[in-house]
């Protein structure tokens, strides 16, 4: 086997174990997990937290730290799989810390069994987290503090509640929260420039499609379908007083044409490359626009006015605007779909869509270069991220965080800017906005609740006497929901109104059924999405939820809306 | 009154249902959308604890689907997976360890999950699912799918379909199922006969396009098809009598080898170990958290119907599906799929369903289409009209036959609007379908 080139190294241990999910987020995402410290504020009876830690402990997040000071007791064995019999009346952070750390040893662990109130006291106690997980119930006024050093120190905050059939989770991001990486589909990327070629993609489409006609039948089938449209598009301006085909009317036609002149007299009775070339008509004629996203990003005061101190996010979307002011498109992409044709002409049309994605890259490298010294930067932006933003221009998805409702018991909440969506979807069937409304009650519930005199723990509703509670609840949920569309400044009209009404009151009572405690498959469905949204969070890789999600167990069905 | 049954179930140490308070005002209380006349309380209970359930697949789904049934109360649970422990599953299977590679799933699983989970009772069987028979499957109450293998999902469905008895209602076996692949995934219920099945819902899961055989012998464009030439053509030709091992590091390293060398010849970038590895197997990206949505979801259906404390999917002219996708954003579409009168699984006997061909094609070429069309997916078919053989897989004589019809073209031997009958042994049934020409 002297012909083979020399053998190669196989995956590492490491590789081999992570394969699965390398295959999604690559070294890089993989590199950002394993760099992350995570802490669980725990205290209620639920488990939606530890599930949660437990599908980042498996992918190999860096550190975890649970944060509770409750013992174990027998009930907690009913939800939680990461205790044992032994463990009654043990620390219940330190269990479960140590049933996780098993699921991977590459994984460390820590736990702290001081209270909630005394540990948040303390300076800097949240200082070495880049992430925080709050699962409910918690004081409203600690979670406010926890809210309040998300906003000040750009630490990302998940608050989570999971209730009998029912969840809910909100993600507090820091203000701008770019991603550059967002994996879109496959099928959306295709960006050929069929409108807007450029000299030596035309070149090349011309030497291809050269005595077209007279061309023996192998090679015609086998011109690939991209240089037979720069052809017949060519053919068709001859008639069309040299304009493009623009309208839907006119691309039908010329893809009528283009079909037309596929060759029928071979065995298979038609083209491939032809077929190629049909199916891509629609798809592929249309100018290159950045989408509506991208053109907002390039108008956005951070993008329009770069500060000295501005991330490489925003220097290198200047410098992208500045190639889209000059040349009304963005930076090529350079990939090319597959497509019928010889392997050596295929190659040459991949080198000249990568030839002309380098040089765009090279010109907004340059710009990025000036810019640095401009704001006098120290650090120079590596290449990489640059090329990388060039590649995925089109698709870059900016996150607006801002802080989730924290509600304080008696005082009423202000919605702002998403008073008005929210106001209306309110009544749409299928609408979640209802479920939320009754989670916020449920949250102001407990904030007015003590389990006991001692004003130390809260009491769910539906602990002790659901239908005493319900009542109360119901009017905490329909004061919500009036003040929300009050703020609004909407009005809904019956039967609408006493509809969401009905709505908001079936949830208010199905939640109080559970009595403030967890069904186990509810707090391991919604553990598996905060898992997932964390991983988005922490990779940088993906679309997180923007910021409010709700699941409901009853109806199997997901929502997300702002708040 | 009887105390046995809530005896039965796992208690607290201090011999109440102290264990089970949180799972308890579920089972204990009406809610706004449970049956005014449903018996919740004691009976309740009861019949969770009592209700056998078997989960297919020890896997990733299998190992969340058994730990949430365990904590959801499910009392004495069946687990099947003939699959053993590779490496590669323990960045989500969590019942598995390092030192539990190369061990059987289902035992590793249901030991695991017996000795946390006390009082619940998981038998495990380490095998296929083809190995059992329908008296087998007739003594459970609910089947929970958790595969990553089309073909085991339509044998069980068509099995299960097939064991329907109109006159005993015990018989129709709600089977709820789940899948993933990568951030995306699905869960449903169907009930035999009653509701869309497996078969009927074939084209929610097209297979990929195979790269036609003269792309990858002449003119190969991409790393995969390098890899592919070096999996299906170049292996063939110089280790014809070494039988491929996927999981064998040496197999994957040749072909990786000779994958690269040909992608050299034709200047084609991008050919990798790892790429060349997930061509070979097949390799579906898989992490824990969609593993999670999927499975608990699927628990959460079987919990609501073994209880009644909610209203689950599945129930006939309600939502039977729910697809979720986790990629961008968190969206999950809840419907409800038809069933379709002409499946060759639940629908009417005597309705063959129509298949557009092309009459020009050979039986071999409409063959081998059998087994990338939507609707079909059939790899090893046997195929025969009312009144002739026109190929067999079985038995040799048969086969050696019927193999000269193979070069033969569709218009040589049906009519436009004739039915065939096909069979595959890898499920219990024949698929009718009626040939329509396209031309
Ligand atoms: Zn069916």
């Amino acid at each position: 086997m002297a012909d083979l080139p020399p053998p190669v190294q196989g995956p590492t241990a490491k590789e081999k174990k992570y394969d699965r999910q390398l295959r999604l987020w690559g070294p890089t995402g993989q590199r950002a997990l394993e760099e992350s410290h995570i802490l669980l504020v725990n205290s209620g009876p639920g488990v939606v937290g530890i599930e949660t830690l437990k599908n980042l402990v498996l992918p190999g997040v860096g550190y975890f730290t649970i944060q509770d000071s409750a013992v174990v007791s027998e009930a907690d064995l009913g939800v939680n799989f990461f205790l044992e019999e032994r463990h009654l009346g043990g620390s219940r952070a330190e269990h479960t810390c140590n049933l996780l750390k098993e699921l991977n040893p590459d994984v460390q662990g820590d736990f702290i069994t001081e209270p909630v109130e005394s540990f948040l006291a303390k300076p800097d106690s949240l200082k070495p987290y880049t992430l925080v997980i709050v699962a409910a119930p918690i004081r409203p006024e600690l979670l406010a503090k926890i809210s309040a050093y998300a906003s000040a120190n750009s630490v990302q905050l998940f608050y989570i509640h999971s209730v009998g059939f029912y969840s809910h989770f909100s993600i507090h991001l820091p203000p701008s929260f770019p991603i550059v990486d967002t994996h879109p589909d496959p099928e959306t990327t295709t960006d050929l420039r069929l409108l807007k070629p450029w000299a030596e993609l035309i070149m090349f489409a011309e030497e291809k499609t050269k005595s077209l006609d007279t061309m023996a039948s192998d090679d015609h089938g086998h011109v690939p379908y991209v240089c037979l449209l720069l052809h017949y598009l060519e053919v068709w301006k001859k008639d069309h007083d040299g304009q493009q085909p623009r309208t839907y009317k006119e691309k039908t036609e010329f893809r009528d044409m283009v079909k037309k002149a596929a060759r029928t007299d071979n065995p298979e009775g038609g083209e491939e490359n032809y077929d190629e070339a049909v199916a891509a008509v629609l798809k592929s004629l249309n100018p290159p626009e950045p989408s509506g996203a991208v053109k907002e990003l390039f108008k956005d005061p951070e993008c329009l006015l770069l500060k000295d101190d501005a991330s490489s996010f925003w220097i290198i979307a200047h410098a992208v605007s500045l190639f889209y002011t000059k040349y009304g498109v963005l930076p090529l992409p350079g990939s090319v779909p597959d497509m019928k044709a010889r392997s050596s002409d295929y190659i040459q049309l991949q080198n000249v869509y990568k030839s002309k994605a380098r040089k765009d890259l090279a010109e907004v490298l340059d710009s990025v270069r000036f810019l640095e010294r401009n704001i006098n930067r120290s650090t120079p932006i590596e290449e990489k991220d640059v090329e990388a933003f060039c590649k995925n221009a089109a698709h870059i998805k900016l996150v607006r965080g801002r802080p989730f409702q924290v509600v304080q018991a008696g005082e009423t909440l202000k919605w702002g800017d998403t008073a008005k969506s929210l106001a209306q979807n309110l009544t749409f069937q299928d609408s979640l906005i209802p479920l939320y409304i009754a989670f916020l009650a449920f949250d102001e519930f407990t904030a007015m609740h003590d389990k006991d005199a001692l004003g130390g723990t809260p009491r769910a509703p539906g602990e002790t006497n659901p239908e005493v509670d319900t009542e109360k609840m119901t009017g905490i949920a329909f004061k919500i929901m009036d003040d929300l569309i009050k703020e609004a400044g909407t009005f809904i009209e019956d039967p609408d109104y006493s509809e969401a009404k009905t709505w908001v009151g079936e949830y208010v009572q199905e939640l109080v059924r559970a009595g403030g405690a967890e069904l186990h498959n509810i707090a391991t469905l919604t553990g598996g999405l905060v898992s997932q949204e964390v991983i988005k969070v922490m990779t940088e890789q993906y679309v997180p939820v923007d910021n409010t999600c709700i699941f409901d167990g009853v109806k199997s069905k997901t929502g997300v809306f702002r708040v | 009154m009887d105390e046995a049954p809530a005896a039965s179930l796992p208690n607290g140490s201090d011999g109440q249902r102290t264990r089970w308070k949180y799972l308890d005002n579920i089972l204990n209380r009406l809610g706004p959308f449970t049956d005014p006349d449903w018996e919740h309380g004691e009976a309740a209970i009861e019949g969770l604890s009592r209700a056998k359930i078997l989960v297919i697949g020890a896997g990733g789904l299998g190992c969340e689907i058994l730990k949430s049934l365990a904590l959801s109360g499910f009392q004495d649970i069946h687990v099947i997976d003939m699959d053993t422990i590779d490496v590669s599953n323990l960045n989500r299977q969590f019942l598995f360890r390092q030192a539990d590679v190369g061990k059987y799933k289902a035992e590793v699983a249901a030991n695991f999950v017996e000795k946390r989970v006390k009082g619940a009772k998981i038998t495990p069987y380490c095998g296929k699912i083809q190995d059992k028979d329908e008296e087998y499957y007739m003594q459970f109450a609910i089947i929970v799918c958790g595969l990553d293998s089309i073909e085991a999902r339509r044998w069980i469905n068509a099995t299960l379909v097939g064991m329907v008895d109109e006159q005993n209602p015990d018989s129709m076996k709600p089977l709820i199922d789940g899948g993933t692949e990568g951030f995306k995934g699905q869960a449903r219920v169907i009930f035999p006969t009653m509701t869309s099945c497996i078969e009927c819902q074939l084209d929610m899961h097209a297979p990929r396009a195979a790269v036609p055989l003269c792309t990858l012998a002449t003119i190969p464009r991409q790393p995969q098809h390098c890899i592919e030439w070096a999996h299906i053509i170049a292996w063939e030709e110089e280790r014809k009598d070494i039988t491929l091992d996927n999981d064998d590091p040496e197999h994957i390293t040749w072909l990786y080898q000779k994958a690269l060398k040909r992608a050299q010849e034709f200047n084609i970038p991008g050919v990798t170990y790892s790429m060349t590895q997930g061509v070979v197997k097949n390799i579906i990206p898989a992490i824990a958290s969609t593993n999670a949505i999927v499975a608990a979801s699927c628990c959460n259906e079987a919990f609501k119907l073994a209880t009644n404390t909610n209203p689950f999917l599945g129930f006939p002219e309600t939502d039977n599906y729910m697809m979720y996708t986790g990629d961008e954003s968190i969206y999950t579409y809840t419907f409800q799929h038809m069933k379709k009168s002409d499946c060759p699984v639940c629908g009417d006997d005597s309705i063959a369903r129509p298949l557009q061909i092309d009459s020009n094609f050979t039986l071999q070429e409409f063959l081998d289409s059998l087994a990338e069309r939507p609707e079909s997916q059939l790899k090893k078919p046997t195929i025969r009209t009312e009144e002739k053989s026109l190929y067999y897989q079985f038995p040799p004589d048969l086969r050696q036959q019927t193999q000269p019809n193979l070069s033969k073209k569709i218009y040589e031997l049906v009519e436009n609007g004739e039915e065939v009958a096909i069979t595959d042994p890898a499920f219990p049934l024949q698929f009718k379908y009626k040939l329509i020409f396209k031309d």
